[in-house]
């Protein structure tokens, strides 16, 4: 039989029962429905929480460490005695390189130290105030902990600002120390401009960088051997002040790096804190090495998209530096995910396979309603086989219209569910969320599976039909 | 129209079927030949096995052992697809009780085996308009069977069973749910058909004064078994408004 010969006679025979086939179809339909809108919602969470991890800048990060300072369990082992001519110094032209592996945003240095910042609240004296300060790109601007922002970002990679945690405006307000630690809570409008705009006055150590030799000219032969290796790079600490305007409340510590060990209290322009020369805790140790310039003790190498991390990281890798990534946390994390999806696939399946049980009893009860017809059908020439599909492509038609009719109706109750979460979260003064999202692949692969069920549930009626004997067949009354 | 040539042979037929313990023997060596072209009537008792017979040279059920042969091709050695196709496009059938699809229209109950015979659609019809002609039911295409009487529903039967031209038409009992007027016309068409296309035509009847009127062989089955062949009788003469003189 011809495939529209096939079709007619099925849309025929399934208008005929219309009433049964529309609530088998419908069965099937809320069995869709009930498959995409719990494997939407795994999606969305999967997507909210991705986009939160991704704007969080755990998972699009590479940090770069010499592999003098930072040597992991792996490098031990492999090469236990590395010989200092092995060891790549983590200086400008790393840098560089860097910046030009394909996938990678930016580079830029990890910035902390510890200074002294003076701040005169409401025009009182000004008071010494002890805090840890990070540098931050211009890109942690589409940080998730930016969101909240009160005020503004930095104007410039270089510009003289400061944005300062909410913990620490605190602080510098001169708020009781119990309502302090209630970082949860933004600072007032109120509160946060008496801030934007002041001035906060950062006394910090320079490391000026000396032309003279440190190692003494009486000892020619180490002052050689010095110059030979390049450490003819020595430098002085200068007490330095800078005076820095607040241009913003932050309440929740973005992030920075991996020695997040002193929690960041005050934020800059990475910019302006490479071209303040601070002085590093590493300074010390680099001045004991051999050293041919400014080395980093870190880098921050970020990528365009956390997908490309692996491969960056292991470019890096073979460059012979020492990297880290969150990318281990982060495969974790889509395990979690894998098994969310699942379970939420499993549970709305169920109501699927009890569909499906509905279409092979509608389709069962076809052929004891109509045994008679397919014996008829039989002797007029029907072979098995176009019983047999005709009965498929019938099981088939209402697995399509009930895959249309359960995605949209996923879709709708998606949507519905999207709407009054968001309502609630707005009560709640949370940002809103789409929770919810129908990828193309759902939409296809749902309707896919409902076909696929279908035919599932029609493979024993269809081959009960096709054997069906004609000569009993007519006999029937 | 009748000719030498062997349209059904039939070989030491046997069909048994299993109830319980017992074997019932439907049809038990039947050997028999019919011609092309000709008219043959099956007649006997119910439970004399010519339904079974029927049905095996319909090819819907097969023999337990023997051969029926039609047009030289042994029905018992067909695959289940060789058989629906020899259905398809050899044989024609008509039953006591019409078997229209009650959902459909004479027009579509008619073209449905032209679907299975994958007909081209344009052909469709036009063989659908011819056949419901012949039997006289052009103005009754979008009726239902059950807006129909029995007779017409028998003629719509036939026009069916005609529409995919085949050699072989049989007929179980065609008149057995008609009024003896009904019934008449109906078997007129079947001879006319006969004589006129040449369709060798086997009919199971009971009723042995419609096997004398109208068929030009008659074979009696008793128990299975072939009682008498019969041989050929005089050739009908057709009258094609109907009737027999």
């Amino acid at each position: 039989m011809k495939a529209y010969d096939l079709v007619e006679l099925a849309g025929r025979n399934l208008r005929e029962a219309v009433l049964r086939n529309s609530l088998t179809t419908i069965g099937i339909a809320v069995g869709v429905a009930s498959l995409v809108a719990m494997l939407s919602l795994g999606v969305g969470l999967q997507q909210v929480f991705g986009k939160r991890l991704g704007r969080s800048g755990l998972f699009d990060t590479v940090i770069v460490a010499s592999k003098q300072d930072f040597r992991t369990e792996d490098d031990r082992r492999n090469r236990p005695n590395m010989q200092s001519g092995e060891i790549k110094s983590l200086d400008d032209t790393a840098r560089q390189t860097f910046e030009k592996i394909s996938g990678v945003a930016e580079v830029y240095p990890e910035i902390r130290l510890t200074a002294e910042l003076r701040f005169a609240v409401d025009g009182k004296a000004e008071r010494p105030h002890f805090a840890a300060i990070t540098a931050l790109p211009t890109s942690a601007n589409n940080s998730e902990a930016f969101e909240d922002l009160q005020g503004k970002f930095f104007s410039g990679p270089k510009a003289e600002e400061a944005i300062v945690l909410g913990e620490f405006a605190r602080e510098l307000l001169e708020m009781p120390e119990d309502t302090r630690q209630s970082d949860k809570q933004k600072l007032s409008n109120e509160d946060a401009n008496r801030l934007i705009g002041k001035e906060l006055t950062l006394r910090y150590a320079e490391r000026a960088t000396n032309n003279e030799s440190a190692i003494a000219p009486s000892d020619s032969n180490k002052a050689k051997a010095a110059d030979e290796a390049g450490a003819n790079f020595d430098f002085s600490v200068v007490r330095r002040e800078k005076k820095l305007k607040i241009v913003g409340v932050v309440n929740t510590e973005p992030y920075g790096g991996m020695r997040s060990v002193s929690r960041g209290r005050v934020f800059i322009p990475t910019g302006l804190a490479e071209s303040m020369n601070f002085m590093q805790p590493s300074d010390l140790r680099t001045l004991m090495r051999a050293s041919k310039g400014k080395t980093y003790m870190t880098l921050i190498v970020r990528a365009n998209k956390p997908t490309q991390i692996p491969v960056i990281q292991e470019t890096i890798k073979k460059m012979g530096f020492s990297t880290y990534s969150m990318q281990d946390a982060s495969k974790t994390l889509r395990y979690v995910f894998i098994f969310l999806d699942m379970f939420l696939a499993i549970f709305g399946s169920l109501a699927l396979a009890v569909a499906s049980l509905g279409i092979m009893n509608t389709l069962v009860m076809a052929i004891l309603e109509r045994r008679r017809e397919i014996g008829i059908m039989k002797a007029l020439g029907a072979s098995d086989i176009d019983v047999k599909k005709l009965f498929f492509v019938e099981a088939g038609a209402m697995g399509v219209l009930g895959g249309v009719l359960g995605t949209s109706l996923g879709w709708t109750i998606g949507r519905v569910i999207n709407f009054g979460t968001n309502i609630w979260l707005q009560r709640q003064d949370i940002p809103t969320e789409n929770f919810w999202y129908v990828p193309w692949w759902l939409v296809v692969g749902a309707m896919v599976f409902s076909v696929f069920v279908s035919l599932g549930s029609g493979l024993y009626p269809a081959s009960r039909a096709a054997k069906l004997d004609p000569v009993q067949a007519l006999r029937h009354d | 129209m009748r000719s030498d040539l062997e349209a059904i042979k039939t070989i030491d037929v046997r069909r048994h079927y299993k109830m319980g313990t017992n074997v019932i023997s439907a049809v038990d060596g039947v050997s028999l030949t019919i011609r092309d072209g000709e008219f043959a009537a099956l007649l006997g008792t119910s439970g004399s096995g010519k339904s079974t017979l029927m049905n095996l040279i319909a090819g819907l059920d097969r023999p337990s052992s023997g051969s029926i042969l039609v047009h030289g091709r042994d029905l018992a050695q067909m695959t289940s697809e060789e058989l629906a196709k020899y259905r398809r496009h050899t044989v024609g059938m008509v039953f006591q009780s019409f078997n229209l699809v009650p959902t459909m229209n004479l027009a579509e109950n008619v073209e449905l085996p032209m679907r299975f015979a994958e007909v081209d659609r344009a052909e469709r019809n036009d063989r659908v308009q011819d056949a419901l002609k012949r039997v006289r039911l052009s103005a009754r295409l979008t009726h239902r069977p059950s807006e129909l009487s029995g007779g017409e529903q028998q003629r719509a039967a036939l026009a069916r069973a005609l529409v995919n031209r085949p050699k072989l038409l049989l007929a179980d009992e065609p008149t057995g749910n008609l009024d003896s007027k009904t019934g008449e016309e109906i078997m007129n068409l079947i001879q006319e058909l006969n004589s006129t296309l040449g369709t060798t035509v086997v009919m199971v009847t009971h009723e042995r004064a419609l096997a004398e009127r109208y068929a030009t062989r008659m074979i009696f089955l008793g128990d299975g078994k072939v009682l008498d062949a019969g041989e050929q009788l005089t050739t009908a003469t057709v009258n094609i408004a109907g009737g027999v003189q």
